[in-house]
């Protein structure tokens, strides 16, 4: 039964991982995500669907406990935030190396370092351009929302094992600790090992006899194998740029000037919009829902329409880079944003649009 | 008369008492002449064999030189970051708890890198089986010092002789682990001698037993050689190791 | 009482010739072999076949499972 609740960011992801039939989580408490494991604890969802809930011994722990599980076949979760989530990069590229599936949180603070318990989106990089060892993508959705952090559970499920690849989903302490008004979907029942084996049996360990035996690795001696694992990884991810692309457009009809941002700073510049308009300047948006694959043919064409373009991050410019590459010197691409844990205000926003393309 | 019978009419005649278990694979190991991966190996998957649940078993790769252990051990298995085959292994078999689970790891994987993820695995009583071969050394990468090389033992990172103030005593985790209230059998063995195989199986055995029953972490260390990396022939290197590694890691039962 | 009696076979390609099974032979049955095999190491053999006990120490040890072990046991004749 669908449900309207108020609820914190990280309490509907968590909610949503235990009605998506997920059959684990592991993580490790930290700061601005800790309720996920709060909410699970608390929730015993153990007892609703019987899925597994374990406070790993680090996040190194947790996320080859996520590695294990979804080696196994099954529907594995784990969330952390920033300085977590460089600790869990050794598993999340051997996840991509091997190709397993498996949904990731973080709930992004500012660094670097131990930096501040406050929003942040200064992890883009890291999630975006690799973060771990070697040549992979993570498939990156980034919620505006406490209703996308319920949705994406489901979504990044979908592609996580259509590809068999690990998905992230990169929030913020904005999103995490905020309350808004969520529906959930109804549970979904988890797949029994039956299930488990007859759709994931030809790669999955869950017990064989010799002739039909899977193994699960990232290791290959022969350069030659490696370098053909790597191109098949790298044509998957051809793929996924085809057809995963997600955006959302606001105002983009006859804008002047067009805003890039994502998650909480795309909430920011939807007021920016409303702001220019009684100051006469007509500004777009452009979200991206998908980080990667990035929705730089969307970007492009925009840009043919519009004076400047402003990427407006809660970092010192790292989107700015991909928005850059998208435009392809058709227009100036500036940066705006406050960081180490402050948010830009709409104003602030403004302010910096005009001073780059008007004033 | 058959007290003239040839080899060749024993070979037809004779009972067949001892072969390659079907559960390792029929590729040439890659580890050196006369090491003791190999027995370590081939007894694991005997007694899942002999137990009938080699279809129901999923072991865990380390990295080491038993890093390509799954192209010979003919069963499910995952190969896991260097360290973290305990937290892997928790993975698989909270989700499976009527599997086998156990993970395979030298010294330097278990004793150094991954101690955080073998001390918190067994103190959870995670029900597995953790098959630890210790040799001294880590032998893969070149013979490099590791947490258990002894006093005074050259490697190519002690190349004077382990330094005791230097880099600390070698660790004797198995001790340690043996205090967690979730391990329910710590035991120490080796497999250079046939004698010593015969109870480094039955340990194993019994090791796989436990998790059947679901009694907790068990535990088999064996103490092994490495010629390669010791730098001596085969048959001395087993003479080396008992004569300076079973003092320092005596065999037997530590717990259970 | 007959003696029990024994046979084996070295996968000679497998060997490494790394010499623990001639030395946990209790009999004395194996011996390296001075030809090499196509890897280059000196194979075991069974030089000294006819006192092979089927006691399987050499397979015990043997890291490469390179042999295996027959055991004949002669019935007792009758007159």
């Amino acid at each position: 039964m669908e449900e309207i609740k108020l609820m914190k960011g990280n309490e509907a992801f968590a909610e949503a991982v235990i009605r998506e039939g997920v059959d684990a989580y592991f993580g490790y408490p930290i700061t601005p995500q800790s309720e996920v494991i709060e909410y699970l604890m608390l929730e015993e969802p153990y007892k609703r669907t019987g899925m597994v809930v374990l406070q790993a011994e680090s996040e190194i722990g947790a996320i080859h406990m996520v590695y294990g599980a979804a080696g196994a076949g099954k529907k594995a979760v784990t969330s952390s935030s920033s300085p977590g989530i460089s600790l869990k990069q050794e598993g999340i590229s051997y996840m991509a190396g091997s190709e397993l599936p498996c949904v990731m949180l973080n709930v992004v603070r500012g660094g670097p370092g131990l930096g501040t318990i406050q929003p942040s989106q200064a992890d883009y990089f890291q999630t975006v351009k690799g973060g771990g060892h070697g040549d992979y993508k993570l498939i990156v959705l980034a919620p505006a929302s406490v209703q996308e952090m319920a949705d994406f559970v489901e979504d990044g499920f979908k592609m996580a094992f259509k590809y068999r690849t690990p998905v992230m989903l990169l929030s913020d302490g904005l999103i995490g600790q905020m309350m808004e008004k969520v529906q959930l979907k109804p549970q979904k029942a988890r797949l029994s090992n039956e299930e488990i084996r007859e759709k994931y049996g030809s790669w999955a360990t869950i017990g064989h006899k010799p002739e039909e035996r899977t193994i699960i690795t990232s290791l290959e001696l022969k350069s030659e194998r490696q370098e053909k694992h790597n191109h098949k990884l790298q044509a998957k991810y051809r793929e996924i740029e085809k057809k995963e692309v997600r955006l959302e457009k606001f105002n983009c009809e006859n804008a002047d000037y067009l805003l890039v941002a994502y998650g909480s700073s795309a909430r920011i510049c939807q007021k920016t919009i409303q702001l220019g308009k009684e100051k006469g300047i007509n500004i777009g948006l452009i979200r991206p829902i998908t980080l990667w694959p990035f929705p730089s043919d969307e970007i492009n064409k925009a840009a043919d329409k519009v004076k400047g373009v402003l990427s407006v991050e809660l970092s010192a410019g790292q989107m700015v880079d991909d928005v850059r590459l998208a435009v392809n010197g058709k227009v100036p691409v500036e940066h705006y944003g406050r960081f180490g844990g402050m948010i830009h205000s709409p104003d602030e926003v403004l302010e910096a649009l005009e001073k780059n393309f008007i004033k | 008369m058959s007290e003239n019978i040839t080899p060749e009419e024993i070979i037809k005649k004779g009972t067949l008492v001892f072969e390659k278990t079907k559960l390792m694979t029929d590729a040439h190991l890659s580890y050196c002449p006369g090491c003791g991966h190999g027995v370590a190996h081939r007894i694991t998957m005997e007694v899942l064999e002999e137990m009938g649940v080699g279809d129901q078993a999923i072991g865990i790769a380390p990295v080491g030189c038993s890093v390509l252990a799954y192209d010979f051990m003919n069963i499910d298995m995952q190969q896991a970051a260097h360290g973290r085959a305990p937290a892997v292994a928790t993975g698989i078999k909270r989700l499976y708890p009527e599997k086998y689970v156990f993970t395979y790891q030298g010294d330097g994987d278990l004793a150094a890198i991954g101690t955080n993820e073998t001390i918190h695995a067994c103190n959870r009583g995670e029900n597995i089986v953790i098959i630890f071969v210790n040799n001294g050394i880590y032998g893969m990468t070149g013979g490099q010092m590791a947490p258990t090389t002894l006093e005074g033992m050259v490697s190519s990172t002690s190349p004077y002789g382990r330094d005791l103030g230097m880099t600390g005593h070698p660790i004797k985790i198995t001790e340690m682990l043996a205090m967690l209230p979730g391990v329910c059998y710590a035991t120490r063995h080796a497999v250079h001698k046939p004698g010593l195989v015969r109870k480094t199986k039955k340990a194993i055995k019994k090791a796989f037993e436990n998790q059947r029953d679901k009694k907790g972490t068990s535990i088999i260390e064996i103490v092994s050689n490495c010629n390669s990396g010791w730098k001596m022939t085969p048959v001395k290197s087993n003479e080396w190791l008992e004569e300076n590694m079973l003092p320092v890691f005596p065999l037997g039962d530590i717990k259970g | 009482m007959a003696k029990i009696k024994g046979a084996i076979v070295v996968d000679t390609e497998r060997c490494k010739g790394c010499n623990l099974c001639v030395v946990a032979c209790p009999t004395d049955v194996i011996a390296l072999n001075k030809l090499v095999n196509g890897k280059g190491f000196n194979p075991a053999f069974p030089e000294n076949h006819g006192a092979c006990i089927a006691c399987m120490s050499c397979s015990l040890v043997c890291p490469d499972m390179c042999i295996t072990v027959y055991r004949y046991k002669p019935q007792k004749e009758t007159v």
